[in-house]
């Protein structure tokens, strides 16, 4: 009998202990909640409200007295040319851009990952620079160098060749970017693949070397499926950036010639600009879930890894 | 290739002997350190140097171009050194275009956004990793879920919301919604879920109070996560673009990416000295950063990516 009470007791201070913890948790939790809720989960429900109103550049003063327009804003930008035309410039660039960023950071990887410690510490601080430098600065470098008169044709001169106006070509603007953005953001994706290539075991290795494997068989029958959630990863990562990309032509092309690298970003933003909030948002909407899809592969991926 | 690995099996042996041999006679004849590396590597550290010299070219041509006068610039085909090598481009940012206060603007922001940070991603950090409380799941679910949201998909509603809080073109309008950002809080969590409660538990019977046993007993601990927090959210800061380019609409709330974008694509267009200047001035400090705290960035890296 005794023994009951002084358990009901414990339960008792258990749960007044627990509910303490509770709000210092959650008192802990207060400015991450208030950030999060004013500044993320308000602005992405508004969003998703604002693509099926008219609201516009007029309305800022008074959001809540718009109108609902239904399904109008997706219907005129399904039916928008330069709202595909963006989408496509998009696909191309992440499907051109990303294997070709992945291929090149995983030979720098591959190189990286044996030799002298110390000529590998410099090489990869080298050429994980760009990554750290404002893309803005970057693309006035770029822009310079590619320009019709500037470093790129000038030296293809010296050699007899006519090089195009790189930016202002519809054939080449879009390319020019792309080689580019593999210049800046292989860094990122070369460290992450040498930390894969690093926790594979030797041991495997050594076996395949004693069994006669060379280099290129033991490159493609035991690294590469080892580092496969590594390099899954890293191409997850890398999307989801490419998917955004906005910093390049805003500086380089302003989305030309002839709309041939307005990319999804720009076109969401060049609307905004237009005071066509409701359009602009729909889009938004788009590109989120699309960008959602890719990242929720992303976290199939790590648990996976964790399991 | 049986053979072949038959016979190399089978004849060392006896030359391995007389290796030995000659080694204890005339150790010199042992090819040098240096020579073995050569041999090893040689070929991978050429491909790597010569590549490398490519990688950082733009940013030699940058310094180069900065340094040479507004006429020099122009000239077709360009120059390659410096003929008249000048700091003018420097002091007319300085002088004429306001540099002092878009350095100041991008340097408050990236300050106190990374302060900020700190504290706050360390708290909920903290609660996440060492607090049992009601609600722990769902918090952590609003982490992750905030972890996928792109920028791209918020800053049309976000800018309604900052103009009705008249906050537009304000520090606050730079600071405040990235004041706490998911993945730093992930950051912490995962260091600190490895902090032994043993020490946490030690504290409360000294009558600690959580608080106390965050900032006196946790926080010590947390010095190398919060340094690469650190060195990953004033990156993120002093590049930012596409946030600071919407909420920033004078010339005193520019911070030095958003500047340099619009003199780029303005009245500046082709003043390349002037642009490249100015791309020097944006990309040195966090060069500078990187090159001293280089561990940091590459552990943002790979914690960041692989988690």
């Amino acid at each position: 009998m005794r023994r009951d009470r002084n358990q009901s007791s414990d339960v008792k201070a258990m749960t007044v202990l627990r509910r303490r913890r509770t709000v210092i948790a959650w008192g802990f939790s207060l400015p991450f909640v208030i950030v999060f809720v004013l500044f993320m989960l308000v602005p992405l429900l508004s969003s998703l409200a604002m693509s099926f109103t008219d609201i516009g550049s007029s309305d800022i003063q008074t959001p809540f007295n718009v109108n609902f327009v239904g399904f109008h804003n997706f219907m005129s930008l399904f039916s928008d040319k330069q709202f595909w035309s963006s989408m496509r410039v998009t696909a191309l660039f992440v499907l051109v851009g990303l294997p070709l960023t992945m291929a090149v950071a995983l030979a720098l990887a591959v190189a990286l990952n044996k030799g002298l410690r110390r000529v590998n510490a410099f090489f990869r601080a080298l050429f994980y620079a760009p990554v750290v430098a404002s893309t803005i600065a970057i693309a006035v470098v770029w822009r310079y160098i590619l320009q019709n008169d500037g470093l790129l044709n000038s030296l293809l001169a010296i050699i007899n060749v006519q090089g195009p106006d790189w930016l202002h070509d519809t054939r080449t603007a879009l390319p020019s970017l792309i080689v580019m953005a593999t210049w800046r953001n292989v860094g990122t994706l070369m460290i992450i693949f040498i930390a894969g290539l690093q926790a594979i075991p030797t041991e495997v290795l050594e076996a395949a070397s004693m069994d006669g494997a060379g280099e290129w068989t033991k490159f493609r029958c035991i690294v590469l499926p080892l580092l496969k959630p590594t390099l899954l990863l890293g191409a997850v990562l890398q999307s989801v950036s490419y998917l955004q990309f906005f910093d390049e032509p805003f500086v380089m092309t302003e989305g030309g010639p002839l709309g041939s690298t307005l990319s999804a970003s720009y076109y969401i933003y060049e609307k905004f600009g237009f005071g066509q909030y409701g359009i602009s948002s729909a889009a938004s909407y788009v590109l989120f879930i699309i960008i959602a899809a890719v990242s929720a592969l992303q976290f199939r991926l790590m648990r996976n890894k964790d399991d | 290739m049986t053979e072949s690995m038959k016979s190399s099996v089978a004849v060392p042996s006896s030359r391995q002997r007389q290796l030995r041999m000659t080694d204890e006679i005339v150790p010199d004849n042992r090819p040098s350190l240096w020579r073995r590396f050569r041999k090893a590597h040689g070929i991978t550290y050429t491909v790597l140097t010569l590549f490398a010299c490519i990688w950082i070219f733009p940013f030699f041509w940058m310094i180069l171009g900065s340094l040479k006068t507004q006429r020099e610039i122009m000239r077709i085909p360009p120059t390659f050194l410096p003929q008249n090598p000048t700091f003018s481009n420097f002091t007319r940012w300085f002088t004429e275009l306001d540099f002092g206060t878009f350095f100041i603007n991008s340097a408050i922001v990236a300050v106190v956004t990374t302060l900020g940070n700190l504290v706050f991603c360390s708290m909920v950090g903290y609660a996440l990793a060492k607090i049992d409380f009601a609600g722990k799941n769902l918090l952590f679910g609003l982490v992750m879920i905030t972890l996928m949201v792109p920028s791209v998909a918020t800053f049309v509603p976000l800018f309604v919301i900052i103009t009705n809080m008249h906050m537009l073109n304000t520090y606050m309008s730079l600071i405040l919604p990235f004041l706490t950002q998911p993945l730093g809080v992930f950051l912490m969590r995962q260091f600190m879920m490895g902090i032994p409660d043993a020490l946490l538990e030690a504290g409360r019977i000294d009558g600690a109070g959580e608080l106390r046993i965050f900032f006196q007993i946790v926080l010590p601990q947390c010095k190398p996560p919060m340094a690469t927090l650190a060195v990953l959210t004033f990156l993120s800061s002093w590049n930012n673009f596409l946030w600071p380019l919407v909420a920033a609409q004078s010339n005193k709330m520019y911070t030095l990416p958003v500047a340099l974008s619009l003199y780029s694509t303005g009245q500046q267009a082709t003043d390349y000295s002037i642009l490249l200047a100015g791309a020097v001035l944006v990309v040195t400090p966090i060069l500078l950063l990187f090159i001293f705290l280089q561990k940091y960035f590459i552990q943002g890296v790979t914690m960041s990516g692989i988690k």
